[in-house]
C-alpha cells in the first residue's frame, strides 16, 4: 500500500461528471420526411409515426403542426399532446408561430415541428425554423420534421428552372446530411394529382390554380426523380461510409479538396452551388475563397458578397478570405496552401476585356498542374446581371478633379510659353499627371493624362487652339507626352493600392496584436476584461459589454463592471440565449436581430466563459474581414480569461493543499509530543515495576502511575481523534479489508479492558472484503466494544456480530446483556462530551462521537437501541457498494 | 534500553540522525517518525543509500502511510507509542536475530505449525497441509521473514508480480484462505497476524519462550 495522492479526484466523481457532460453533449435525433411536394403525406406519414410511438410508451409532443384543414391529418393530431403555439402581433395581423421556449421547458423525448423550411414571423428568436430545430436538438430532444425536395438550398435553383417558379424558403443542406434518420414519401404523380382533384391537398378553388402552375405531371415527374436521387446519393453515402470501417472521423475522405473562386457578385452563388454538387459526389472537401483586392464595394455588393459567405457556408463549405491584386495569383497560392487540386470559377458572360475573361487567362497559364473547371451562370441569376457590370470605381467627381488639376496647371502656365517656349510646359503638366494618382484612382488618372496631352496640343502647340499639329516632332512629343504620363499614372496607382492592402493588413495585425499583448501582460481577470472592452472600443468604434459566468457555470447576473454599456433586461436575455447556445445573436445575425447589440459567446473548451456584446456607434454593419477580426479579438479574450480562471483555480488549490499540508504537520507533531511524554511514563513505570522489590506500597503506586498514563493516552487519542473529526480532515485511506480482521485487531487492543468479559464473534461467512478505512473502523469498533465493556457490570456477554444485509449492507452489531440505555440517552448518546446518566467514570464522552464520525466517513449508518431480550446494542451498517474484492480476483 | 545491556546515542533532529548513524556505526536505529526538521521517511532513505544497519521506526497511531512508506523504504520493524518496555525490546532483539541469521533454516516451527521450506512441505501437529503454490509461495515468504511485517504492497510484489501492487485484495483473500487452513481458530489468528492498515507479520516465539 504506497501513499497515495488524496488531493486527487475520486474516479467515481470524475466518471459522473463526465457523464453529465457527456448526457449535455447528446444531441436529439432529427428524423427527415421527405417529400417531392406538397400534399404526398409527409405530415401524415408523421403523425401516425408518432402515434405509434406514443403508443409504445415515447414521451411525443407536437410542436408545430400545419394540418392545413386535411380531414386526415386532423384526426391524427387528436390525443397527441399539443404545446401551445406563441402568438405575435406584426402589423396589426395576428401571427402563430412554435413556442421554442415552451418545448425546451417541456423537454419530451420526441417534438414534431412541421415544414422545416418555413419563416419565422418577425420577432421571433431565430429567423427561420430550421434554426429552431436545430437548437432544440441541442437541448436533447428528438425531433421529427417534414421538408420538400425544392426547398433544398442547392436544389432550389434547379427546381426553379424545371417549375418556373423561384423558391425563397430554403434550408441548408447540411441538415439534409446531418438528419439521423430520412423517411422518403414517395406517391407516383399521377396519384398526386388524382387526390388534388379530390381536393384532399387543397381547396377546390386553390386545386385548380395548383395543377396549372405547379402541379404539372411533367414538374412532378422531375421534382420527383431529384428527391429519390437525393436520397439514394445519400444511401450511397452511408454505404461507402460503412464500408471504410468508420475509422476516419472526419466527414470528408477521400482527401481531395477544390477551391471555388466567389466575388461580390450574384453569380457566385452558381458557382457555390456547383462546388458543393461536385464536391459531394467526388467526396471531397470544399473551400470558397474571395480575394479581397481592396476596392470600394457599393452596399448592394457587399451584401452580395456576406450573401455569398453565407451560403457557402451554410452549404458547409470553408471560407478563405485573402487580399491581393492579382486574383489568379491568389487563388493558386490559396489552392497550394489548402492542398486543392481544382479551382472553379464563374464562366464571364462577356470575354473581350473583361476582368473574368482576363483571370481566366491568367488561370490557365499560371496554374500548371491544377485542373480548372468554369462554371456557367445559371438563369436566375443572370437576370440580375446589370448589378454586375463592372463598376467605375473612382467617383465622377474624381474624375473631374483629375482632369480640372490638369486644366488649371495648363492655364497657369499659359502665359509662361512666351519665356520659355510651349515644350518645357509639357513637362510641368507631366509632373502633375505623375503626382496625381496619390489622390486618385488609375482612372482619372489616365483622364488626366489624355486631359494632358489634349490641353497641350490644343492651348501650347502650334498652331495654337486647334489640336492639328505641324510638325512631325511636336506629334512625337504629344503621343509621348500621352504615354509616359498614362503609364506612370496608372503604375503609381497600382503601387498605391498595394500600399493600401498592406496597411490594411498591417493594421488588423497590429491591431491584433497590441491586443494580445495588452491581455498577456494583464494579471488579473478584471484587467483582462479592461484591456478587452478598451481594444474592441478602439479599434470598431463600438461600446461593449462583458459578462462573465460565475464560478457555477451560470452566467451572471449583471455586466463587468469594466463595460462601457449596460444592457437592459432585453439585451440580456438575448446575452443569456448566446450564452447558453454558445452561438452569437443579435443584431445583424438571423438570431434575435432585434437586439441592439451583438454577442458573441467566448467559448472555453469545457464550458461558455462569457458572453461579449458589441454595439457599433454608428450603426452600420461590420465588414467581412473587420468581423473576422472581431471574431479573432473575441477568442484571443476567451483565452486570456480562461487563462486568468486556471490560474486562480491553480492558487486557491495550492493553498488548499498548503493548508492541509500545514494542518496535517501541526497533527502530528502535537500528536508525537503528547504522546512521546506518556510512552516515557508508561514504559518507565513498567521497568519499575518489574525491577523494583515490593517495599511498602510502591507497586501499588506504580500501577496506579502506569493506570493513569494509560488513561491520559486514551483522552489524548479521543481529543486528537476528534479535532481531526472537526477539522473535517478525515478522508478514508479505502483499501480491501476483511471485517474479520478488523473486528479481531479491536478485541486484541482492548484485551485487558475486556478480561472480565465474556465475547462472543460471529462474522457471516458471505460477509466479503470491502473497500473501508482499517484504522477507521477498527477505531469505531474499539470504541464501541470499550463503551460496551466501561457500561457492564463484569461478567457480562459482549457479542460481535457481522451479516449482510441485502446485497450492499454489511451490518456490524455490537450487543451486550447489561441494564442496557436509559431511554433519554438513546438520542443524546452519539453527542459529543454527552454521558449516560448513570454512566460510570472512564469514558471521556468522546467514544461513541467518535466511533459515528469514522462511520459516516465510510457513508455508514450508526444506531443505538435496546435489545429486546434485554441489554444495549449498536449497530453499525457500512455500504458495500458492490465493490467485492471476489468479483475481481482469479487465479494468478 | 542502557538497563538491559544496550548502549544507546541519542539524536535531537533527522540530520543529526544521519550523521550519528554514519560516525557511530549502531547496530540498530530507533527511529522516531516526529522529528523537528526532515521527514523521517526521508532520513531512512538517506541512511539506506550506504547502509543496511535495521531500523526500527517509531510512531503514533494515525501515521499508516508513514509506517509504510518507510517499511516500503527499507524499515525494519515499526512501533506504535505508546509501547511497552519489553515490546520494544522484544522487537530490537528480533530485528538484530534477523540480521544474525539471514542464511536461510531449511525448517521452521511455529506453534504447531511446521514449514519445511526444502521438502516444501507442511505439517500442521503430525497432519501434511495441502496448500496450493500461491498459498506456499505466501506461507514461505512469511517464514522467511517470521517476525518481520510485510506491507501489502511487499507480499503482492514478492508472491504476484510487481504489476499487482495496490490489489491488496489479493493478498486478503489468500491469508484468508491460509490461516483456515493452518490455524486452529481463523476467526482468531496466533500465527499470521495482521498490522492494521499495514499488512501481517508472522509470529515467532519470544526468545527463549
Amino acid at each position: 500500500m504506497a501513499e497515495r495522492d488524496y488531493s486527487r479526484p475520486d474516479p467515481d466523481e470524475l466518471l459522473r461528471s463526465l457523464k453529465k457532460e457527456e448526457e449535455k453533449l447528446e444531441k436529439g435525433k432529427l428524423k427527415l420526411f421527405f417529400g417531392m411536394c406538397a400534399g404526398v403525406g409527409k405530415t401524415y406519414a408523421m403523425l401516425s409515426e408518432a402515434r405509434e410511438s406514443v403508443g409504445k410508451g415515447v414521451d411525443v409532443v407536437i410542436g408545430y403542426v400545419e394540418t392545413h384543414n386535411r380531414m386526415e391529418t386532423a384526426e391524427l393530431v387528436l390525443g397527441l399532446e399539443v404545446v401551445p403555439r406563441k402568438k405575435f402581433e406584426y402589423r396589426g395581423t395576428m401571427l402563430e408561430e412554435m413556442d421554442i421556449d415552451a418545448v425546451l421547458a417541456r423537454k419530451p423525448k420526441v417534438v414534431l415541428v412541421d415544414e422545416l423550411a418555413h419563416t419565422n414571423a418577425p420577432g421571433s428568436r431565430h429567423a427561420r425554423r430550421y434554426q429552431d430545430v436545430l437548437e432544440i436538438l441541442d437541448n436533447g430532444i428528438d425531433v421529427y420534421t417534414t421538408l420538400n425536395v425544392q426547398h433544398l438550398e442547392s436544389r432550389a435553383d434547379t427546381v426553379a428552372q424545371i417549375t418556373g417558379s423561384v423558391v425563397r424558403e430554403t434550408v441548408p443542406d447540411s441538415i439534409f446530411e446531418a438528419a439521423d434518420d430520412i423517411k422518403v414519401i414517395d406517391i407516383p404523380p399521377d396519384e398526386l394529382l388524382k387526390r388534388l382533384k379530390e381536393g384532399k391537398v387543397y381547396t377546390a378553388e386553390r386545386s385548380r390554380q395548383a395543377v396549372a402552375n405547379f402541379f404539372k405531371e411533367g414538374n412532378l415527374s422531375a421534382l420527383r426523380e431529384m428527391s429519390l436521387r437525393m436520397t439514394a446519393e445519400r444511401v450511397d453515402r452511408q454505404i461507402r461510409e460503412y464500408r471504410r470501417g468508420q475509422r476516419i472521423s472526419s466527414t470528408w475522405k477521400s482527401g481531395q479538396r477544390l477551391i471555388a473562386a466567389i466575388s461580390p457578385s450574384p453569380h457566385s452563388v452558381s458557382v457555390i452551388r456547383w462546388a458543393r454538387r461536385v464536391s459531394y459526389t467526388m467526396d471531397a472537401s470544399w473551400v470558397v475563397v474571395y480575394v479581397d483586392q481592396s476596392d470600394k464595394l457599393t452596399d448592394e455588393q457587399r451584401d452580395q458578397l456576406a450573401k455569398n459567405i453565407k451560403l457557402a457556408r451554410e452549404l458547409g463549405g470553408e471560407v478563405v478570405t485573402t487580399s491581393g491584386i492579382d486574383i489568379a495569383e491568389s487563388l493558386i497560392r490559396v489552392a497550394r496552401e489548402q492542398n486543392a487540386s481544382q479551382i472553379l470559377v464563374g464562366k464571364p458572360d462577356r470575354f473581350l476585356f473583361s476582368r473574368a475573361a482576363r483571370l481566366i487567362d491568367d488561370l490557365m497559364q499560371k496554374s500548371r498542374d491544377l485542373d480548372i473547371y468554369i462554371v456557367a451562370q445559371e438563369q436566375a441569376s443572370r437576370r440580375r446581371l446589370s448589378s454586375l457590370l463592372p463598376r467605375p470605381q473612382s467617383s465622377l467627381f474624381q474624375y473631374a478633379g483629375a482632369a480640372a488639376a490638369v486644366l488649371v496647371t495648363a492655364l497657369i502656365c499659359f502665359p509662361l510659353q512666351d519665356y520659355v517656349g510651349y515644350r518645357p510646359v509639357s513637362f510641368i503638366l507631366l509632373l502633375v499627371v505623375t503626382l496625381l494618382p496619390l489622390k486618385f484612382g488609375p482612372g482619372p488618372t489616365v483622364l488626366a493624362a489624355a486631359t494632358g496631352a489634349l490641353s497641350w496640343d490644343f492651348l501650347f502647340i502650334p498652331p495654337r487652339y486647334t489640336l492639328s499639329i505641324n510638325n512631325l516632332e511636336d506629334t512625337f512629343l504629344a503621343t509621348m507626352f500621352f504615354i509616359v504620363a498614362a503609364v506612370t499614372g496608372v503604375l503609381s496607382a497600382r503601387v498605391r493600392k498595394r500600399e493600401r492592402i498592406i496597411r490594411q493588413r498591417e493594421q488588423r495585425t497590429s491591431a491584433l496584436f497590441a491586443l494580445t499583448k495588452e491581455l498577456s501582460s494583464a494579471h488579473s481577470q478584471d484587467e483582462v476584461v479592461l484591456a478587452a472592452v478598451e481594444n474592441i472600443k478602439k479599434y470598431f468604434d463600438a461600446e461593449v459589454v462583458v459578462i462573465l459566468a460565475d464560478t457555477e457555470g451560470e452566467m451572471n447576473s449583471s455586466a463587468h463592471r469594466a463595460s462601457s454599456f449596460l444592457p437592459d433586461s432585453k439585451e440580456f436575455s438575448v446575452a443569456a440565449w448566446v450564452y447558453w447556445n454558445e452561438k452569437k445573436a443579435g443584431k445583424n445575425t438571423d438570431t434575435l436581430p432585434f437586439a441592439s447589440a451583438t454577442y458573441f459567446p467566448m467559448s472555453g473548451p469545457r464550458y461558455t466563459l462569457g458572453v461579449i456584446g458589441v454595439k457599433l456607434i454608428s450603426d452600420s454593419e461590420l465588414s467581412f474581414d473587420q468581423e473576422t477580426l472581431l471574431e479573432n479579438f473575441v477568442s484571443q479574450i476567451t483565452s486570456a480569461i480562461e487563462r486568468e480562471l486556471l490560474n486562480d483555480v491553480n492558487r486557491k488549490s495550492i493553498v488548499v493543499a498548503e493548508s492541509e499540508r500545514l494542518y496535517k504537520t501541526l497533527f502530528n507533531s502535537i500528536s508525537h509530543e503528547f504522546r512521546t511524554p506518556i510512552a516515557t511514563i508508561m514504559g518507565l513505570s513498567e521497568n519499575l515495576h518489574s525491577s523494583q522489590s515490593d517495599v511498602g506500597n510502591q507497586k501499588s503506586e506504580i500501577d496506579e502511575i502506569h493506570l493513569a498514563a494509560e488513561r491520559l493516552n486514551r483522552l489524548v487519542a479521543n481529543l486528537l481523534d476528534m479535532t481531526r473529526l472537526e477539522s473535517g480532515m478525515i478522508k478514508p485511506r479505502l483499501d480491501w479489508c476483511d471485517v474479520r480482521d478488523i473486528v479481531n485487531r479491536a478485541l486484541k487492543n482492548l484485551e485487558r479492558e475486556l478480561d472480565r468479559h465474556e465475547v462472543s464473534v460471529d462474522i457471516a461467512d458471505s460477509v466479503p472484503l470491502m473497500r473501508l478505512d482499517f484504522g477507521l473502523v477498527e477505531q469505531a469498533l474499539s470504541n464501541l466494544i470499550h463503551n460496551a465493556a466501561l457500561h457492564t457490570p463484569p461478567g457480562t456477554d459482549i457479542m460481535v456480530r457481522g451479516y449482510l444485509e441485502g446485497d450492499d449492507t454489511c451490518v456490524i452489531s455490537v450487543a451486550d446483556n447489561g441494564p442496557g440505555l436509559q431511554k433519554e440517552d438513546i438520542n443524546k448518546i452519539f453527542e459529543k462530551f454527552y454521558r449516560a446518566q448513570n454512566g460510570k467514570s472512564g469514558g471521556t464522552g468522546l467514544g461513541l462521537t467518535i466511533a459515528r464520525g469514522f462511520v459516516e466517513a465510510h457513508h455508514g449508518t450508526i444506531i443505538a437501541r435496546n435489545r429486546t431480550e434485554g441489554g444495549a446494542e449498536f449497530v453499525v451498517k457500512l455500504p458495500v457498494s458492490g465493490n467485492t474484492g471476489e468479483q475481481s480476483l482469479e487465479k494468478p | 534500553m542502557e538497563s538491559n545491556g544496550f548502549i544507546s546515542r541519542a539524536a535531537g533532529t533527522g540530520k543529526e540522525g544521519v550523521i550519528k548513524a554514519a560516525s557511530e556505526r549502531p547496530a540498530l536505529i530507533i527511529l522516531d517518525l516526529g522529528l523537528p526538521d526532515i521527514d523521517g521517511v526521508d532520513v531512512l532513505k538517506k541512511i539506506r543509500e550506504w547502509s543496511e544497519v535495521p531500523v526500527l521506526v517509531l510512531s503514533v497511531r494515525d501515521s499508516e502511510s508513514d509506517i509504510v512508506a518507510c517499511l516500503d523504504a527499507g524499515a525494519d520493524d515499526y512501533l506504535t507509542k505508546p509501547f511497552r518496555t519489553g515490546e520494544l525490546l522484544a522487537r530490537v532483539r528480533n530485528a538484530l536475530r534477523h540480521r544474525v541469521s539471514l542464511q536461510e533454516e531449511t525448517v521452521f516451527k511455529v506453534r504447531d505449525v511446521q514449514v519445511d521450506l526444502s521438502a516444501r512441505t507442511v505439517k500442521k501437529g503430525s497432519e501434511i497441509v495441502k496448500l496450493t503454490a500461491t498459498e506456499y509461495a505466501l506461507l514461505a515468504l512469511f517464514v522467511r521473514n517470521a517476525g518481520r511485517v510485510l506491507t501489502h504492497n511487499y507480499i503482492l510484489a514478492q508472491v504476484w508480480g510487481p504489476t499487482f501492487a495496490g490489489e491488496s485484495q489479493y493478498t486478503r483473500v489468500y491469508v484468508g484462505q491460509l490461516r483456515k487452513k493452518i490455524e486452529a481458530d481463523p476467526s482468531n489468528p496466533k500465527i499470521i497476524l495482521t498490522e492494521s492498515g499495514i499488512g501481517y507479520r508472522l509470529y515467532i516465539e519470544p526468545e527463549g519462550g
